[in-house]
């Protein structure tokens, strides 16, 4: 059903500026120049910090998070360095006497043209990124994704697959307010469903998200990817996971009262994996329909 | 011309009127600003305790206390009672009671419109509280009101729309009163670039709400029609789109962000000079910069919207011009790191409070940055990272440059010094929990926990638990607060002189401790 | 002159605002209540309006004796004027709000529901089949069937209307400032005559779109924008011809002076501003 990459749709999608080639070189300046400290404290699963994920362009948003973290420090370092020496050494009870200069034309200038060219610098890499993150052509899956209130509809294009997603059994019977269940006891509490999404690795995912009442977000952390499902409209996104594995995530919009109860739950399989998956899905479905 | 004998035409009067009629029917600036900032207080109480009812929720995972509706119902109010019930109400509280002072006028430009401008915000908050006990309870779908959820509101939908239409109203009028105070009540001699800092921020700020007031007031007016008339400007099937109101709700929505910093930058830029004893640094370039903060307010509201699928120039576009407003925010934090230089500092409490705005409001400056980097933000959209963010900006922010003019002016409202040992513990013990509270919501953000949820998963418990413990003791903290303002009222203190600190700027220092009703009957002269 | 010219003037205390808010209460309560489907919410309304005509006749009197009686001096008349300014600045940012929604809609929503820019999918698998044009009522043609008003007849007749009231209002400042009280009254009564018929042509344009055109509020963006447009302009020339009608009244009175006619320059600016606001709607609006 879907047009292919050749499509001229596709022109409209993704004009030249879209397409642009990458500046690596710049990107990797920067980060060699400004992320010096960033090796030494890359934990990749802390719980502090945001996840490295499992996909190239989820590596790449935590290089950048940290980049923009390790330049916020070390201007805080700078700023703060010398706003503390000034409260120690230049305080009334010490006996210090008040200068009377108001203005300094030099140091204005220099404090204005330092930060911009902070700022060019991590601009540069941020765009990449974001150039990126939003070419989804070429894809080798796609998926469309519907919000609902509260679960999530999953349908594979061109394989015959749809089913929906809600919040898995037993958080649900945890989550009352009397429930008398031990939120502890219960694994993945809130961030388990009873089908999950099942995708290959190393496929090019697309999913095109919408929502069938009002806003959502579709929010895998793993996968980097947060985007609205908005009513009406289609959003884009892709992933390639590199690891097979469960990564959780969560609705990410305000969406009503059972917001906080509609976990994503993707399941990243070998591809000989996902084609038996699709496979029992039929099975299951030709059941159900000579069961009718 | 024989000028004096007719004083007694102008008003009748030179005390204030008698009983409750002084309050309802009062012109004078000193009690409408009174006014103000009483409601204000109160209001910071309400929305406060509601921010207690969701950390008491979110203290441990699971749902002990509220059901889910009920705790958007007060994540939805806490915000709007404290954005224009608390932060917004104090400032332009504030501007009453100083602007004239500080420029030499003999009260507001247009005083009983003044006086409107104040009893509509006891109306429109009515309104508003009166929600929570209707038939589907109150406003449920954030403060931001994104259609279509907003629109699921049961029978409080439209007294919310009029409630925000009110607010408008109420603040059009407030910041018309105070560019027209500012552009024509200024004693002869008090050029523009003479003005005090806290001057020049509430004249930027009073342009950007008659700016963008009226926008957010269009924008709720559609959802109402939307609801009720058939529009269908938020609606796809009809050629509209729910995002457009995310647009221009934004579009009101970034700007207001700066409505709600830019006097306490002002306020600030008049006590670290005071306690510095040193003049303000670059006081010129400091209106330029809040100017551009001012102008670059209006080009960047998409970046709340890095999410919703917009056009990737779009996205370019929103995330540069938002990573150059730290440009003009970084000049006034240098200017004021500049004007302590080689000052001879002393820390009495609104110094305290302004040098904890200074490092917690840049921290808050630094998570806003990281925001903006398009690519990042999708990864921290609609989490706690969030949160984290705008309270450190609101909370040490705005709420702590009210708190430090409260304490630098307090002497000059009622006469009395405040009890500085008080002040010092209230200072130490907010600053403390404030940081307790929001810190720990930046990890939480980071390692995954979104916004705006009732419960959680149980790998987010222990951050919550420390969030939820700060807030509780910065609600106490805040009783001392209240405690140290009513003694002082009361006149329970050491009498203040007229200048109160050591050798302050301004005008206000020229006149007695407390300010009289009627501060200039005839303008003053202006030196230097 | 008056005496006051040296000193602040400063007005007494007034009750006037603590009515106008009761009204708005009322009005605002009324409103809402009338919406969420209970009858008496309509009266609670009426109250309100009541109460605010009754608030803004006291309030404007009151401003009114007091500069008949030479009490402002010419700090307070510019204070008047800076409000006036400033209040009509943010009405332009008011219709801004629906102006940008129509912006929005016609280059930015209608078009993606079409396909364009990075929404090919959503018309391929949303709205498929749908083409982006202008006028729409969308993909799901909400409202069914309509026609667009178009820019001749009776909207050229308006733009006439209003543009001649302009002249009029100017003709009628100039005879007041070189005191030709008979020309004022006559243009200012011309002025304000056409005001109205301008809402009356306005009304029948309306019963004409929802009778015999289909198009209302609820045909879709189109029906929407339209409608919000005209609609709150139509209410502030409403409001402008009614604020004319009082200052003729005044100058039949024999208020205003060549020198000083505050009132009279407020209404003229919120009616030339009310005139703005319809070339940019006859442009947007109608025209293209
Ligand atoms: C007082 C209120 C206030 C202030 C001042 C700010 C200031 C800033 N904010 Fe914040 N913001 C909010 C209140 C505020 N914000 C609120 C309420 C929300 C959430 C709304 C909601 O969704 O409910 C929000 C959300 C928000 C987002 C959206 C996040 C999301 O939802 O995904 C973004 C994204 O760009 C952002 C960015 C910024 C930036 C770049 C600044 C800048 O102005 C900060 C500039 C300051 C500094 C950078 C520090 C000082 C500078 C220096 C020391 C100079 C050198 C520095 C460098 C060169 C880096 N803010
Ligand atoms: C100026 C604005 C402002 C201020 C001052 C605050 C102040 C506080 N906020 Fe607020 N907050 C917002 C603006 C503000 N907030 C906004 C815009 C949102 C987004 C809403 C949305 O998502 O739509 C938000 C959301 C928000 C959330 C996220 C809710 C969610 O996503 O579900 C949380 C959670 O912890 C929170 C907490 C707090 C706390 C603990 C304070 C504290 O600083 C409050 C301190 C005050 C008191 C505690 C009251 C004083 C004391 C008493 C009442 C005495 C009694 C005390 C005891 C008995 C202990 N806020
Ligand atoms: Cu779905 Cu939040
Ligand atoms: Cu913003």
């Amino acid at each position: 059903m879907l047009k292919s990459n050749r499509d001229p749709g596709y022109r409209f999608l993704y004009p030249k500026q879209y397409r642009q080639g990458e500046l690596p070189m710049i990107r990797k300046l920067c980060l060699i120049t400004l992320g010096l400290l960033g090796t030494s404290v890359a934990h990749a699963d802390w719980a502090l910090n945001m996840t490295k994920g499992v996909t190239e362009l989820s590596a790449e948003t935590y290089d950048l998070h940290m980049l923009i973290f390790y330049v916020c420090c070390a201007i805080a370092v700078v700023v703060f360095g010398i706003m503390i020496f000034s409260l120690v050494q230049h305080r009334k009870s010490k006996g210090a006497v008040a200068a009377t200069f108001s203005h300094n034309t030099t140091a204005e200038v220099i404090w204005t043209a330092i930060p911009v060219v902070i700022l060019i610098l991590m601009a540069v890499p941020s765009a990449e990124t974001m150039v990126r993150l939003e070419d989804s052509r070429d894809p080798d899956l796609t998926v469309v994704i519907t919000g609902y209130q509260w679960k999530w509809h999953y349908a594979y294009q061109g394989k015959d697959v749809e089913f929906y997603s809600t919040l898995a059994r037993e958080s649900n019977d945890a989550r009352g307010k009397d429930s008398g269940i031990d939120v502890f006891s219960v694994d993945n509490y809130l961030l388990d469903v009873d089908r999950p999404l099942v995708v290959p690795r190393g496929a090019k995912v697309r999913l095109l998200i919408t929502s069938n009442d009002v806003v959502h977000a579709w929010w895998v952390p793993k996968l980097a990817i947060k985007k609205d499902a908005v009513p009406g409209y289609l959003n884009e996104a892709w992933f390639r996971a590199e690891e097979s594995g469960v990564y959780r995530g969560q609705c990410a919009e305000l969406c009503g009262k059972d917001h906080g109860y509609m976990p994503i739950v993707v399941k990243v399989v070998e591809p000989e994996e996902f084609l038996a998956f699709v496979a029992s899905e039929h099975d299951e479905k030709a059941r159900v329909a000579s069961a009718n | 011309m024989s000028s004096t004998t007719h004083s007694a035409e102008h008003h009748d009067d030179h005390g204030p009127a008698k009983g409750i009629k002084r309050w309802l029917f009062t012109t004078n600036h000193k009690d409408i600003g009174t006014l103000y900032l009483i409601f204000s207080l109160t209001m910071f109480f309400i929305g406060g305790s509601m921010a207690l009812v969701i950390r008491s929720e979110l203290m441990m995972p699971g749902l002990q206390f509220v059901h889910p509706e009920f705790f958007n119902q007060m994540t939805t109010m806490h915000a709007l009672i404290m954005v224009f019930g608390a932060v917004m109400p104090a400032f332009v509280g504030l501007a009453n009671w100083m602007i004239p002072m500080m420029i030499g006028g003999p009260d507001m430009a247009l005083p009983r419109m003044n006086n409107w401008s104040f009893w509509i915000l006891p109306i429109a908050f009515g309104i508003l509280l009166s929600t929570l006990f209707m038939n589907g309870g109150a406003p449920a779908g954030g403060w931001t009101m994104y259609p279509p959820l907003v629109l699921q509101t049961g029978n409080a939908f439209p007294f919310l729309v009029f409630s925000v239409h009110l607010m408008g109203i109420s603040s059009i009028m407030g910041a018309i009163n105070i560019i027209v105070t500012i552009m024509n009540m200024r004693a002869p001699g008090m050029s523009l670039l003479k003005m005090p800092m806290f001057v020049w921020t509430w004249l930027i700020t009073a342009y950007l709400l008659i700016a963008v007031m009226p926008v957010l007031a269009g924008a709720v007016t559609m959802l109402l029609t939307d609801q009720f008339f058939g529009t269908s400007f938020f609606l796809a099937a009809g050629g509209g789109d729910p995002v457009m109101f995310q647009h221009i709700f934004w579009f009101f929505g970034h700007p207001e962000v700066y409505i709600m910093i830019l006097p306490a930058f002002g306020v600030v830029s008049e006590i670290i000079p005071t306690f510095a004893r040193k003049p303000l640094f670059g006081h010129d370039s400091m209106v330029y910069a809040a100017s551009s903060i001012a102008f670059l307010s209006f080009i960047v509201w998409a970046h709340h919207m890095f999410t919703v699928g917009m056009p990737l120039t779009g996205q370019l576009f929103f995330m540069f011009s938002t990573m150059l407003i730290a440009v003009p925010t970084g000049v006034k934090v240098f200017n004021w790191m500049a004007t302590m230089w080689k000052g001879s500092m002393s820390f009495e409490t609104p110094m305290l409070f302004s040098l904890a705005f200074l490092f917690l409001f840049t921290i808050g400056g630094f998570s806003g940055l990281m925001l903006a980097i398009a690519p990042a933000d999708v990864q921290y959209h609609d989490t706690y990272f969030v949160v984290a963010h705008f309270h450190y900006v609101l909370v040490p922010g705005s709420v702590f440059g009210i708190m430090a003019a409260a304490y630098y002016w307090l002497p000059k409202w009622t006469g009395v010094m405040y009890d500085e040992k008080l002040g010092k513990i209230h200072f130490w013990a907010s600053a403390i929990f404030v940081n307790l509270t929001f810190f720990p919501m930046h990890f939480l953000g980071l390692a995954g926990m979104p916004r705006r949820i009732p419960d959680y998963s149980t790998q987010f418990a222990d951050f919550n638990m420390m969030a939820s413990i700060g807030a509780i003791g910065f609600g106490l903290s805040q009783l001392l607060f209240v405690y140290i303002i009513i003694k002082a009222a009361r006149g329970n203190g050491v009498k203040a002189t007229a200048e109160v600190w050591d050798n302050p700027r301004g005008l206000e220092w020229t006149v007695p401790s407390p300010a009289p009703y009627h501060t200039f009957e005839n303008p003053p002269t202006i030196k230097e | 002159m008056s005496h006051a010219e040296n000193r602040y003037y400063i007005p007494h205390g007034s009750h006037w605002p603590i009515v106008g808010s009761i009204g708005l209460l009322l009005l605002m309560v009324g409103v809402s209540n009338w919406l969420n489907g209970h009858e008496l919410g309509r009266w609670v309304m009426f109250g309100g309006v009541g109460i605010m005509i009754i608030m803004l006749t006291g309030w404007f009197g009151t401003v009114i004796a007091e500069s008949q009686t030479g009490k402002y001096n010419s700090q307070v008349d510019i204070s008047f004027r800076m409000g006036m300014y400033w209040f009509i600045f943010s009405e332009v940012m008011f219709f801004a709000a629906f102006f940008g929604a129509l912006f929005y809609a016609r280059n930015m929503s209608v078009p993606w529901l079409g396909g364009d820019s990075n929404n090919f999918f959503t018309n391929l698998l949303l709205w498929s089949g749908f083409e982006s044009e202008w006028p729409t009522n969308g993909p799901g043609t909400i409202g069914g069937h309509f026609e667009p008003m178009g820019p001749i007849g009776l909207p050229l007749l308006n733009t006439a209307i209003l543009l001649l009231s302009s002249v009029t209002v100017t003709i009628a400042h100039h005879a007041l400032r070189e005191k030709h009280r008979g020309v004022l009254k006559i243009f200012l009564a011309a002025t304000f005559l056409l005001g109205f018929s301008f809402v009356y042509m306005q009304a029948f344009e309306y019963m004409e779109a929802y009778e015999h055109m289909n198009l209302t509020l609820g045909s879709g963006i189109y029906g929407s924008t339209f409608f919000m447009l005209t609609g709150f302009h139509g209410m502030h020339v409403t409001i402008g011809a009614i604020m004319l009608t009082i200052i003729w009244f005044r100058v039949v009175r024999g208020h205003f002076t060549p020198e000083h006619h505050f009132g009279f320059e407020a209404v003229a600016w919120y009616w030339h501003f009310v005139d703005v606001v319809w070339l940019c709607l006859y442009v947007f609006v109608y025209w293209l």
